[in-house]
């Protein structure tokens, strides 16, 4: 390759992530132990350049180092909800790190940085090897964060548990990446297009092909029927890290999801349509459902992303750019929440994953008024209550659904809503209306977990009243994913 | 327009948020500066709608003081607000309940700031509903108004609140989510046949009224199954209102009062609003039916409200049996049910808060609702006794108060349809004269035995303040009905002929 192909910019925001994580590293033997959180602000000053780069980034759009990197609106949006969600990550990394002595290492968050790096990679891929470094780049951090907690055996299982399937689920990616391979020639996205156009190719075989990548997708982003590993993994892994996991690697997965499908294969839409529309209403079913009857609330919220998944996934189904349009929204809305409410269950859950039931909020109304106003925004967002982002989110996926005539995935998500208003507001009612058996006196409100709550709170209201803005990137973005 | 008019709707809608707003920054202590502010804000919301009521004008039957800002512009979603003679007073019965309510909450002890900011929320909700003219927005507000109605009854209500909150939220949700994927279908209808892709509710509802747009049937049936189980779950028409007793007996004074006052008028409010005009053929097909189904209520909640030992919950019951009559009316399809209906909306709202607020009275004395508690309460009490008697008198319709006005028209409408209806309708007037006074026979009258109802007070200077307002809304309403009757008829006249038209436009498109 030479140097005339090679181009900086373009690849601009995972090289800074990349540069911040070694630095990091290298730094960590440097800093004494009560220091060791100011190498956490050094991440996220790394997340913040990567969110600056963004700029040059975009001005360089097209595709590059042999069409295996493109730079798009998509690219550029999704970049900023992966850059965003790091940040929000790192900083309430920050304070529970400290929190939990024993893992207090800072390659946590050299580990968080690579993972997002890898992410990125997924979203500016244009080829299905690079899809592939970039998964396996964001799911190996994840596994070692997932088991951070070292001494716990919770964690440990969380990590293998997730190693084993996402390994698992790599291999189907791999097949379907070698099956495509031998019926196109090509592992361009692109060029698989143009190939699956024209009439000599073996449909089985690419059939076959998209069904596995579909599956391992699947099991990415934990959609039913994929989606039994997610509980576990969520319960075990560190608070954070369960907050990262519930929203990075799924809209990651998403953003290939989209970028594969309807780049590569809309010419054969008639045969993986239908199967997303029983992925969308079945996991909208199955999430809500059974997030009814968890007492954990990181468990709650791992079926409630579940849920979540399914409504992405339901604007998937409408394979339009509004649809894609909606889908990106709802990331954007749902990972700002989403993290908000993790960061409060960080907050309020003691040293070794103490207090994470859902009884264990009772009375957080009365004795901290203010986090449980916070809280309560992030889980009426979280249900849909209009004013706040996940109602604007799931008005415009229900739309776009409609638009392309799938009314009735449309009525099972808003009936699937109406469930889930139920065990949204349970936690409600034990903030407000059961009485107090803690004092919650030692519930600390540190400097960088306010500024978390800040940034996902303010998130959650801008994006509900003024949506606009927002949605008219979304839309422009949504162009570049149907081509 | 000056800046003040054109953007009134916007002023009294959002002053009682704004006021929440400030109430955040109060510090919790001062019970007092709290209580005040609330109500100084309520009061002022009040005295704008006032100014809304003398600036309208009641020969015109379009929507008055209109404000349209575009808001999510790539949708065709505006910030659209506007009223007419429909729309008016069911306002001003919110911007003047509300104030009263904050009044019957001056006992409120327990997390008093948290109470009234919701209160406040409510009442900004509530407005809303009333007042948007663009399908989102109305939805959005239809919606959000239940998140602080549901912290009223779950936080400071009864004994079994958290379920009644519980499931007044599910139930009001499960209707209205329906509804909203029916206006994201009927956007989709619209823009796809006219080009204009709009939730504004003007644009849509004149574009089937002039038969630019053509619903077919199929479509027209879902549509209106979907508004009106959301509306029929509010209102709540029989079968649907079991959610009512328990939100009503376990919310506090004033979430009962709002609660019936108010809104169980979003239901009625938004048949007439959107389900006669938009799905005219269908609402035609259907009233059959629908008033079978609100005279079951009328007979059924009488029924029901005269055997409970509970005054809290013989109100509660006396409202479906009261909301069926409304139901009635408007399904009759003439200019005297209609007026009717709406004319009830409001004496409903007027009577039934009151009777909250009287119950509300003896529930802060006795912490005790039960009839058989009572007895000869008249002698200690007069005062009350004399406006627990007129209140009683305007619920059962008695000639020269406000019920009487609205039972009369709705009946007139209803007979003039069908004459078997109104005869079973108003088996319901009688049914409601027995369990009213049967009520206020046990409570008041007879001696007074039970010994812990010999030293109540009377009514106090507060008390006082919240009932005469509405004494004098009764015998308003009762002898000049005409103030009130003469803005709806221009736009009840309107929404007839719409309805009409609907009909043969629809006619016309299915025979094209």
């Amino acid at each position: 390759m030479n140097l005339a192909t090679i181009n900086i910019a373009a690849i601009l925001p995972p090289l800074v992530l990349s540069l911040f994580g070694i630095a990091v590293m290298v730094l960590e033997p440097f800093v004494n132990e009560q220091r060791k959180s100011s190498l956490g602000w050094l991440a996220f000053a790394g997340t913040l350049a990567a969110i600056v780069s963004l700029i040059p980034m975009a001005g360089n759009r097209g595709q590059w180092y042999s069409n295996l990197w493109i730079v798009d609106d998509y690219d550029v949006f999704l970049d900023f909800i992966f850059l965003l969600i790091a940040a929000i990550t790192i900083l309430t990394s920050i304070d529970f790190l400290r929190r939990e002595e024993e893992m207090n290492h800072p390659e946590f968050y050299s580990l968080l940085l690579f993972a997002t790096a890898g992410m990125l990679m997924m979203a500016a891929s244009n080829e299905l090897v690079m899809v592939f470094l970039g998964l396996e780049i964001l799911s190996i951090a994840t596994y070692v964060m997932a088991g951070f907690r070292r001494a716990d055996l919770k964690s440990n299982e969380s990590a293998l548990k997730y190693f084993l399937l996402g390994s698992f689920s790599s291999a189907f990616f791999v097949y379907g990446v070698a099956l495509i391979f031998g019926a196109t020639g090509s592992t361009n996205l692109l060029v698989i297009a143009d190939a699956l156009r024209s009439s000599e190719i073996q449909i089985s075989l690419v059939s076959l092909s998209a069904a596995l990548m579909l599956i391992a997708l699947c099991f990415k982003v934990a959609v039913a029927p994929f989606h039994v590993w997610t509980p576990d993994v969520y319960e075990g892994a560190p608070t954070p890290v369960t907050g990262f996991m519930s929203v990075g690697p799924k809209a990651a997965g998403f953003a290939v999801l989209f970028r594969v499908f309807l780049t590569a294969f809309p010419s054969i839409e008639d045969r993986w349509g239908s199967a997303i529309w029983m992925v969308a209403a079945l996991t909208m079913v199955l999430g809500n459902v059974i997030a009814l009857v968890q007492p954990n609330i990181k468990r709650m919220l791992a079926y409630s992303s579940i849920a979540h998944a399914g409504y992405v996934a339901v604007a998937f189904a409408a394979t339009s750019n509004q649809g894609v349009s909606a889908a990106l929204f709802y990331l954007l809305a749902y990972s700002l929440t989403n993290l908000g409410a993790f960061a409060m269950v960080t907050i309020v859950s003691r040293k070794d994953d103490k207090l994470v039931d859902v009884t264990d909020y009772a009375g957080l109304g009365s004795k901290r008024p203010g986090l449980a106003a916070v809280l309560s925004l992030f889980l009426l967002s979280l249900a849909g209550v209009p004013g706040t982002a996940g109602f604007a989110g799931k008005f415009f996926i229900f739309r776009a659904a409609v638009e392309s005539r799938l009314v009735w995935l449309a009525i099972i998500g808003v009936v699937t809503t109406v469930v889930s208003f139920y065990y949204y507001l349970y936690v409600i009612v034990q903030m407000y209306m059961r009485e107090p058996h803690d004092e919650f006196s030692d519930v600390r409100l540190d400097g960088s977990l306010k500024f978390a709550l800040m940034i996902s709170a303010a998130g959650t209201v801008y994006l509900g009243l003024l949506p606009t803005r927002v949605l008219d990137w979304t839309a422009t973005a949504a162009l570049n994913a149907l081509r | 327009m000056d800046l003040f008019t054109s953007n009134i709707l916007t002023i009294v809608t959002f002053t009682p948020a704004a006021g929440a707003l400030l109430l955040l920054f109060y510090d919790r202590e001062h019970a007092r500066s709290i209580r005040t502010s609330a109500l100084i804000f309520t009061l002022l919301a009040f005295v704008f709608s006032l100014y809304l009521v003398a600036r309208f004008d009641s020969s015109n039957p379009d929507f008055q003081f209109g404000l349209k800002v575009p808001w999510i512009r790539s949708l065709g979603i505006d910030y659209s607000m506007g009223v007419d003679g429909i729309s008016l007073f069911l306002i001003l019965l919110t911007t003047l309940l509300t104030p009263l309510s904050v009044l019957a909450s001056w006992s409120i002890q327990n997390r008093l700031k948290e109470y009234f900011i919701f209160l406040l929320l409510l009442e900004s909700g509530m407005t809303g509903v009333f007042a948007s003219l663009d399908f989102f927005l109305f939805y959005v507000f239809w919606e959000v108004m239940l998140v602080p109605m549901y912290f009223l009854i779950g936080v400071w209500g009864g004994e079994r609140r958290i379920y009644a909150a519980m499931k007044f939220v599910l139930y009001t949700m499960i209707g209205s989510v329906l509804m909203l994927v029916a206006i994201i279908a009927l956007y989709f209808i619209h823009g796809n046949a006219t080009g204009i892709f709009t939730f504004s509710y003007p644009q849509i509802q004149s574009a089937l009224a002039s038969g630019r747009l053509v619903l077919r049937p199929a479509i027209e049936l879902w549509l209106f199954v979907a508004f009106f189980l959301a509306f029929a779950i509010k209102v709540p028409l029989f079968p649907f209102h079991t959610w009512l007793p328990d939100a009503h007996v376990e919310a506090p004074t004033a979430g009962s009062v709002l609660l019936a006052g108010v809104l169980l008028k979003m239901g009625t409010y938004g048949l007439v609003r959107f389900n006669l005009p938009l799905f005219p053929h269908i609402s035609h097909l259907f009233a059959p039916l629908i008033s079978l189904l609100a005279i079951v209520g009328i007979i059924y909640g009488a029924l029901v409200a005269m055997v409970q030992p509970d005054m809290k919950k013989l109100v509660a019951y006396s409202s479906v049996s009261h909301l069926g009559f409304i139901v009635l009316g408007i399904f009759s399809f003439t200019i005297q049910g209609l007026d009717g209906a709406i004319y009830q909306m409001l004496n409903h709202g007027v009577s039934t808060g009151a009777l909250f607020l009287l119950v509300g009275i003896i529930y802060d004395r006795r912490h005790t609702r039960l009839i058989e508690e009572f007895g000869g309460l008249a002698n200690r009490m007069p005062v009350f006794a004399a406006f627990f008697l007129i209140v009683t008198l305007s619920s059962i319709g008695l000639p020269g108060l406000n019920g009487f006005v609205g039972e009369f028209l709705v009946l007139l409408g209803a007979f003039g349809v069908n004459q078997s209806r109104a005869a079973f309708a108003a088996v319901g007037v009688v049914l409601s004269a027995v369990y009213m006074l049967w009520m206020y026979q046990r409570v008041m009258w007879g001696r007074l035995e039970n010994d812990r109802n010999a030293a109540l007070p009377d009514l106090s200077g507060r008390e006082h303040a919240m009932l005469v307002p509405i004494l004098v809304m009764i015998f308003w309403m009762g002898m000049y009905s005409g103030y009130f009757l003469r803005p709806m008829d221009a736009s009840v006249m309107k929404l007839l002929n719409q309805t009409q038209a609907g009909r043969v436009e629809y006619a016309r498109g299915l025979t094209k």
